[in-house]
């Protein structure tokens, strides 16, 4: 009964974490963008001649959403049409169940992994989730009777399974490297340290060649410039041109979701997750020597903060890519996939089994 | 023609006979042509466009944190002087304007507060637009031959030339006021009568 409260609790503690931020980033993206560009950004709704920022546009937005039109239009086939949102939505937000946000925590004796679902095949999941992600696209284009979504759903489809393959092949050298597919025990094992202690073993030191394409293939998967050939607002409107109202909310919501996922992702895989560096389960060990104890609290803490303060690192660095990059033509998109990023990959891989072999 | 590479030369002369009539004149553009397009090979780290990327990012990247750092002094009320953007907040802070920028005319007045117009016409005879109409009465003081009993400029006509300003000899038009904003839901709202002009 204890162990579903828990798990029960971390799960709808994750979830609503996830809500949070992607609806934050819907004000993060606006605000970075505008000091990117020497603008202010969005600043003019107010509750009682409060501005906050801005902050109150992400409410402004949610009200407008909801209190438009739902439209449907003639000859689509609406069964699929009202599901292919949800698909889209749903499958990025189940990721997050495998992604460990903080390390052990004891209570009453009780250790609780920080994690809404502690699966072995942790990563393996992910992926699996995130490809079924590519249905919400297809269908959507597939189902709205309009060629032009079509066209995105089809263009979604070929770009996702193209870079689906080389994030694959990217982190299995990741995961050669510290021999587990299960989130948590990746995370423990990057709390090694190489060089004499000073510098921790996380995967962006251990597999550089990899980090990169890995970043290249994330930016892709979430479906935003310089990759957003399904959406392509300047040529086709893409695969939702013909949702309306708070479907299209879902689509916009699914695709800062899926920022937020990869960059999770990308901080358990590449930065250590949460680890902080030097800190152990009992404190600090520093390599010049130094010795500071701490209690379990305190170093959970510090790990959910330090993953947090990881995933907003990697968030703000997929919105400075996304204000700073022009679009790829297709078929320019389709030569990096094919023929840059999975050779690259594949070399990687090949590398990184030598090296294995020759340091046993 | 330093970094033209023999590959190159060799493009070139697929295009035109090296032997026919006026070839060295020929060469002698297109080499000209391919000097002007300041063209040359990428090395391979170039080819991988990271560098490029990277100096993009880093550009952007600039920006951010500088105007992010000014946006917090800013709200500390520290360094108002240094803009964090250069877009201005319109409606609030409207953008400076030009000194002799002609704008929406006045109607300026006597030390009494009365129109200082004495209906000469001279303004609604030289605008070019017709959008002056002016309706005249004697005034009371003898020494004033007459005044404006109506003063009508429909701002939906004028063209904001000034002339009425050049024409005026009593320097009892001006265009100073420095308001662009100017809409109504009406027509007959954008005609401005005698005492919307004098308020100024």
């Amino acid at each position: 009964m204890n162990d579903v409260l828990i798990k029960f609790i971390l799960s709808a503690g994750t979830l609503l974490i996830v809500f949070g931020i992607a609806g934050l980033l819907t004000w993060v993206e606006r605000k970075q963008s505008a000091l990117m560009q020497d603008r202010i950004g969005a600043n003019r709704a107010t509750i009682f001649g409060f501005k906050a920022m801005g902050l109150f546009h992400i409410f402004a937005d949610v009200l407008k959403m909801l209190s438009k039109e739902e439209f449907i239009p003639e000859g689509a086939n609406k069964f699929l049409f009202n599901l292919a949102p949800y698909l889209s939505i749903t499958f990025a937000l189940v990721g997050f169940a495998a992604i460990p946000i903080g390390g052990e925590l004891v209570l009453n004796g009780h250790a609780i992994q920080l994690q809404a679902a502690n699966l072995n095949i942790a990563l393996i999941y992910i992926f699996a989730m995130m490809s079924m992600g590519i249905y919400g696209v297809v269908l959507a284009g597939f189902s709205s009777n309009n060629n032009y979504a079509f066209l995105g759903g089809i263009r979604g489809a070929a770009q996702m399974i193209s870079y689906e393959i080389t994030m694959a092949a990217a982190i299995t050298g990741v995961i050669m490297v510290f021999n587990t597919l299960d989130l948590q025990m990746l995370d423990r094992a990057q709390g090694a340290y190489m060089f004499g202690g000073w510098i921790p073993k996380w995967g962006v030191f251990v597999q550089p060649l990899s980090f990169l394409l890995f970043l290249t293939a994330a930016a892709a998967e979430t479906k935003r410039i310089p990759f957003d050939l399904p959406e392509g607002e300047s040529e086709i409107i893409g695969y939702f041109v013909e949702y309306s109202g708070m479907k299209f909310g879902m689509f916009f919501m699914a695709d800062l979701v899926e920022t937020v996922l990869v960059a999770a992702l990308m901080t358990t895989l590449f930065l250590g997750g949460w680890q902080v560096p030097y800190l152990h389960p009992d404190g600090f060990y520093f390599p010049w020597g130094g010795h500071m104890a701490l209690s379990n609290l305190p170093v959970v803490i510090l790990g959910v903060l330090s993953f947090f303060i990881k995933v907003s690192f990697f968030i703000w660095t997929l919105m400075a890519v996304r204000w700073t990059f022009p679009r790829f033509r297709y078929d320019q998109l389709m030569n990096l996939g094919w023929k840059i990023l999975l050779p690259a990959s594949l070399v990687n891989i090949a590398i990184t089994a030598v090296v294995i072999i020759f340091l046993r | 023609m330093g970094n033209m590479t023999e590959k190159r030369r060799l493009e070139l002369e697929k295009y035109f006979d090296p032997k026919g009539s006026f070839a060295s004149l020929r060469m002698a553009q297109m080499k000209r042509a391919w000097k002007q397009s300041n063209r040359r090979e990428l090395n391979w780290l170039e080819n991988t466009y990271i560098p490029t990327l990277m100096e993009g990012l880093w550009l952007t990247s600039k920006h951010f944190f500088y105007n992010l750092t000014f946006h917090v002094f800013h709200l500390f009320g520290l360094y108002k002087e240094i803009p964090a953007a250069v877009t201005y907040q319109y409606p609030e802070k409207p953008r400076p304007l030009a000194l002799r920028l002609r704008t929406r005319h006045r109607l300026t007045k006597r030390e009494d507060g009365s129109v200082r117009c004495v209906a000469c016409m001279m303004c609604e005879t030289i605008c070019p637009a017709r959008c002056i109409e002016i309706t005249a009465a004697e005034h009371p003081d003898p020494n004033i031959e007459k005044y404006p009993f109506e003063f009508n400029i429909d701002l939906g006509k004028c063209v904001y030339c000034g002339f009425c300003v050049e024409a005026c000899p009593e320097d009892a038009i001006r265009m100073d006021t420095n308001k662009l904003d100017i809409a109504e839901y009406t027509r007959q709202n954008m005609i401005y009568n005698k005492k919307r002009l004098m308020e100024g």
